[in-house]
């Protein structure tokens, strides 16, 4: 176990190869409970929330969630969230553990009174089941409910054996996969029946890097940040500039004035991996900084995610990356070879990557 | 239990000492620790390595860790079969696992390494 974002969680169950790959072939389940829900409720609420999310609210509808971010004045990334629109006239807000004090005070002073803010981070139990087998676990598990046609970011509320669950097709592993938000009191009982099926297997916080890291999503911490705009971490998709939000005066500059550094994928070029804070440097000079590096159990060599200047960010290009700290041995080889790959880095088998996953802390 | 005829350090290291060579790996614990290991870097055959010096690292998924020399003397040998399969050591890590193959340069250093007894106290009192 590991103290994360105030909780303790587990990185490991039985090993972090054996989950990543056991996700990716049949099915994981994942103890998300530290995640943060809002509510905003009101006639005034899509409105509210319309300006302060860089995603578009006004044409959501009921049923349907979508991915985008909470700016700051200059267009840093406050938080990636999911909002679910639950009826026209009420939101659920999906944020990362780790911001959502921060969030919360963001969120409570930039909104008028007319919309009702409640934070149920603390009541509400996050359960993910992801991978090739989980639309067969889920159907088996609703009987007569139907949720076969349930597509990539929409949600239905469900029964399983008498707990009221809102079930979205969403998650941060690039699988097919769902997330399942109920009353935190019954979290061990749907532990419990969902750990039941013998395709399912618990899968910890390593194995959800790793799987996140596959696909290129963002780790909010590491890989964006109140330093990096949406544009500057390649998330542009995700911010709907055809109407008015917090931050969207400092992202219309940076679209004038063009930005220094992107965030690309990237793998190495062995087993030898990069980690967060690698120098990125190309011909001896520096041009970036590794902000996520993982060992790929699916490709089995370096993988990660670095900000690295743009005119590097062509297929293929050779770049070396570096410990900072200095090198004790001097026979060690510091540099490792990598190049820039386009995300994802890893294709799973069906295509679930039209859009982003969750937010990931 | 740890095996009885090996020597240990406190960075978990093992070593079986063999007349004038040595043979070393990472203890079950480290490799507990570490979890699934992905890559081992080894250090040059024929380099000379002091004891407790930093020569070879042992990356996991998540992260990299030094092993240290439990004592001095000249790299004869590396286990090449690491280079394909490292997760080897986490599946015999006193056996098929072992790191690397030395001339033991001091007998005498051997003082300064736990007995097999010595490292499961130390094992115990840090937790």
């Amino acid at each position: 176990m590991v103290p994360f974002s105030g909780w303790n969680m587990p990185v490991q169950y039985t090993g972090i190869i054996e989950e990543h790959i056991h996700t990716r072939s049949k099915a994981g389940l994942f103890d998300i409970c530290h995640m943060g829900e809002f509510f905003l409720k009101g006639p005034s609420a899509a409105k509210e929330l319309d300006r302060l999310v860089t995603c578009r609210i006004d044409n959501l509808p009921a049923g349907r969630c979508r991915y985008g971010f909470l700016l700051n004045d200059s267009g840093g990334i406050i938080d990636d969230l999911i909002v679910f629109r639950i009826s026209p006239e009420e939101f659920m807000i999906v944020v990362n553990a780790g911001t959502v004090a921060k969030d919360r005070a963001w969120i409570e002073e930039h909104i008028s009174p007319g919309a009702v803010f409640t934070d149920s981070s603390g009541d509400i139990a996050k359960l993910d089941v992801q991978g090739p087998l989980s639309g067969e676990i889920m159907a088996s598990l609703l009987n007569g409910q139907i949720i076969g046609d349930l597509k990539k970011y929409y949600f239905v509320r469900v029964n399983i054996q008498g707990v009221e669950i809102l079930l979205s097709r969403t998650g941060y592993t690039g699988e097919r996969g769902y997330e399942l938000f109920f009353p935190a009191t019954e979290a061990v009982r749907v532990w419990d029946i969902l750990s039941a099926f013998d395709d399912v297997k618990p899968v910890g916080l390593g194995a959800r890097d790793t799987l996140r890291m596959e696909m290129g999503y963002s780790l909010y911490g590491n890989d964006i940040d109140e330093a990096h705009t949406p544009f500057e971490a390649n998330l542009a998709r995700f911010v709907f500039m055809e109407k008015d939000f917090v931050g969207k005066e400092a992202l219309l500059k940076q679209q004038r004035e063009g930005i220094d550094r992107v965030l690309a994928g990237f793998i190495c070029e062995g087993r030898r991996s990069a980690r967060s804070h690698f120098a990125v440097s190309v011909e001896g000079r520096n041009v970036g900084e590794v902000t996520s590096g993982a060992f790929s159990p699916c490709l089995k060599r370096g993988m990660g995610l670095c900000y690295i200047e743009k005119e590097f960010v062509t297929e293929g290009r050779e770049i070396t990356l570096s410990p900072r700290e200095p090198v004790q041995r001097p026979d060690r080889r510091t540099g490792i070879k990598a190049s820039v790959k386009s995300i994802p880095v890893y294709k799973p088998r069906e295509n679930e990557r039209s859009q982003n996953g969750t937010p990931g802390t | 239990m740890v095996p009885q005829e090996l020597k240990y350090t406190k960075e978990h290291e093992w070593v079986r000492i063999e007349g004038g060579e040595a043979v070393f790996g990472i203890t079950d614990h480290a490799q507990s620790e570490l979890g699934d290991v992905t890559f081992v870097e080894f250090p040059d055959t024929g380099s000379e390595i002091k004891q407790f010096g930093s020569l070879a690292t042992v990356e996991s998924v998540k992260a990299a860790s030094d092993i240290y020399a439990p004592l001095s003397g000249r790299i004869l040998k590396v286990n090449e079969a690491l280079r394909d399969k490292p997760e080897i050591i986490n599946q015999s890590p006193y056996e098929e696992g072992w790191i690397c193959r030395i001339s033991v340069a001091d007998a005498m250093e051997e003082r300064n390494l736990m007995d097999a007894s010595a490292y499961e106290t130390y094992l115990k009192e840090s937790g």
